[in-house]
């Protein structure tokens, strides 16, 4: 088999007290888009700093188009394309001088201009970084991690803050560097956005990999296609769903009420009503939806993959 | 084709600096007006008359017309009480009183006074007809290269060679440190030294214009000019430029906030503000401490500068002061690459 695009064994980071990385393996592909998907603080933004090279490990090994940091760095951040969770650039350049700049580093690379449109920056071109807003500055961020034609672009957290039609844009534009044969690994809080761009997912917590597939592997993890969520008053103990129904396959608990996680919703729906009634308490909300990754994370770790 | 790296970054920097009117001002327009103040406040002027009273009586009036002969008196007649409250009050610093004899009252601490003396004096024994023995002649000097303006000008020039080099130089590092652009750069086929050369060369295309505004200033205002060579005027300036820059990184190698190297730049450069002669000539201080003050950068600076623009001398009279700021800016610029962080 060919060289992996991103390959890293047994990687550890501590800070202090805190093990940020605590043994994460991955293997990502040539041309492969890659997501890691974890809560805050999960560790997504150190391992992918190590990965590029940012951050040393204090334990493990990593190869990157199978090279090492140590005596390739030259050769590999030509080769990298890069947009760090919190970007800054200097407010008084425009965005074209911004570009332009980052092109200088490389040996080859897109025309700033071209890009530009690309990204449809291009009303923004002579405007200055500091007058930008949010979205404006996540798309200049990834237009500099595109401007040496990378082989591989890390992308951590790039629709934060987007609003839909940027976020749209800025999927159409990850989709257009693979097309290409680019390799991706991007890390992001949203499902949605996992699942449409990936090839592949991990889903990290506390620095490790929890689980790890494609979509649909993941999501069939669950082993139940569709979840019910109600609240009731007063609140119900766990013993009151334990037998629901044929296909029930467990629960977690939610805020202010449970999740159940069933086969077949024409069958469970009526029980559950039944089963709450008898218990003499009162159904305040009930809601269905087809199971997602963020069931498969709550279902995992008993929290929520965002803050609520 | 794109320009080289250093190019790109070197003009990235200088447009970073001409869209901060502020630092604009502080870098061109402040010296301007620090210069135009102190030389009016120090200009060189003929010296005020001084005041000293005669008090009222039969002799005040022939007294009077031999005082007021004196270029160097001001003389004004009162009586005894008004006399003696202003003479307390510091408005006069002479009273003559006592008719015929006359009293001279004064404080002999006072050199206004002690001239005072000697006018009155010199003025009543003329007057009386005393005769002068031997005739002496006066030569006034007020010789352009030897006023305060053109001691001040040279100095005030190095105090801001060091502010805009270490400034210039050091906020925008710390600034970038704490954007975590620096962090972005290093994260591209970026050289990190030419990072930190775009940094010098920028200051020093900057520091060109700042020395020729200020001593053109100087020049059509104050008549202030450079008796020795312009190259090697231009020279030191360029030296100095380094060797301040390099202090700036240094100082700016690791802090990773305004306040922080706002506080380290303060503690490199009040001691120079005050012992390295910007305003007045550090020949006043104890002789075991000018070594010392002597190897400090700005003293340097100031004393090559002075040299060249006063004294017109060429690099064999400025080697020392020339190769102690070489030293300065050489070892700073080392020492911040191995100190220097880039998170
Ligand atoms: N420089 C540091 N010093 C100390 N602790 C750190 C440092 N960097 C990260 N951590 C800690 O390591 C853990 C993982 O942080 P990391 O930034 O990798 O999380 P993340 O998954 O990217 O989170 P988010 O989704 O909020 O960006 C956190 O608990 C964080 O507080
Ligand atoms: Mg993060």
């Amino acid at each position: 088999m060919a060289d992996a695009a991103i390959h890293c064994r047994g990687l550890k980071k501590y800070f202090s007290d805190v093990k940020a990385v605590d043994g994460l393996d991955l293997r990502v592909e040539p041309g492969e888009c890659f997501g890691l998907l974890g809560p805050n603080g999960a560790g997504k933004t150190t391992t992918i700093e190590i990965l590029e090279g940012l951050q040393p490990p204090d334990g493990g090994d990593v190869e990157v188009l199978g090279r090492r940091w140590k005596g390739d760095e030259r050769e590999l951040r030509e080769r990298i394309g890069i947009s760090l969770q919190e970007t800054q650039f200097t407010d008084k350049l425009t965005v074209f001088e911004t570009l332009t700049l980052f092109r200088s580093f490389y040996r080859e690379g897109h025309d700033p201009d071209e890009l530009l449109r690309r990204l449809t920056l291009e009303e923004k071109r002579d405007a200055r970084v500091g007058k930008l807003s949010g979205g404006q500055k996540q798309r200049l961020a990834v237009a500099c991690a595109l401007i040496g034609m990378p082989d591989i672009l890390f992308l951590d957290e790039p629709t934060t803050g987007l609003d839909p039609q940027s976020r749209l844009q800025l999927w159409q534009v990850v989709t257009e560097f693979r097309a290409n044969g680019g390799t991706v690994l991007l890390t992001t809080h949203y499902m949605d956005e996992a699942e449409r761009l990936c090839d592949r997912i991990a889903i990290v917590d506390h620095g490790k990999v929890i689980a790890l597939g494609t979509p649909k592997e993941l999501i069939a993890k669950l082993e139940a296609p569709n979840i019910i969520e109600f609240t009731s008053e007063p609140a119900l103990p766990e013993e009151t769903f334990a037998n629901l129904c044929e296909g029930y396959h467990g629960c977690a608990k939610r805020a202010d009420g449970w999740q159940l996680r069933v086969d077949s919703l024409a069958e469970a729906v009526p029980r559950l009503i039944a089963v709450v009634e008898k218990s003499g308490a009162k159904l305040r909300t009930l809601s269905t939806h087809a199971a997602t990754l963020e069931d498969l994370f709550v279902a995992m770790t008993g929290r929520e993959l965002r803050d609520a | 084709m794109p320009e080289p790296a250093i190019i790109e970054l070197t003009k990235a920097r200088m447009r970073e600096f001409i869209r901060e009117p502020e630092a604009v001002f502080w870098v061109f327009a402040f010296p301007m007006v620090l210069t135009l103040a102190l030389g009016f406040a120090f200009r060189s002027k003929p010296p005020d008359r001084i005041p000293v009273a005669v008090v009222a009586g039969p002799h005040a009036a022939e007294q009077m017309a031999a005082l007021a002969k004196s270029p160097a008196l001001l003389p004004r007649v009162m009586d005894e009480a008004a006399a003696a409250a202003q003479l307390r009050t510091g408005k006069v610093s002479m009273l003559i009183g006592g008719g015929a004899e006359p009293l001279y009252r004064f404080d002999a601490t006072r050199p206004d006074a002690r001239t005072a003396r000697l006018e009155v004096d010199d003025a009543l024994q003329r007057a009386a007809g005393r005769q002068d023995l031997i005739k002496a002649r006066e030569e006034r000097v007020s010789e352009q290269g030897s006023r305060y303006i053109d001691f001040l000008v040279p100095g005030l020039l190095g105090m801001n060679l060091m502010g805009t080099g270490m400034w210039g130089v050091g906020f925008s590092i710390v600034n970038a440190r704490m954007k975590k652009l620096l962090k972005r750069l290093i994260a591209t086929p970026m050289r990190k030294t030419e990072y930190l050369l775009a940094q010098f060369f920028s200051r020093l295309i900057f520091l060109v214009f700042e020395v020729v505004f200020l001593i053109a200033f100087a020049w059509i205002v104050f008549n202030v000019r450079v008796h020795g060579s312009f190259v090697t005027f231009g020279v030191i300036t360029l030296i100095g430029g380094f060797a301040f820059s390099g202090i700036g990184l240094l100082v700016a190698s690791r802090a990773r906030t305004i306040e922080a190297v706002s506080g380290m730049m303060n503690l490199v450069m009040v001691p120079m503000w005050i012992g390295s002669g910007v305003f007045f000539s550090y020949e006043r201080f104890p002789d075991a401490a000018k070594p010392f003050i002597r190897a400090l950068p700005l003293t340097a600076l100031n004393d090559a500068l002075r040299g060249v623009m006063n004294d017109g001398s060429g690099w064999a009279q400025v080697w020392m002061p020339v190769a102690i700021l070489v030293a300065w800016g050489g070892i700073s610029f080392a020492l911040a690459l191995k100190l220097f962080k880039w998170q």
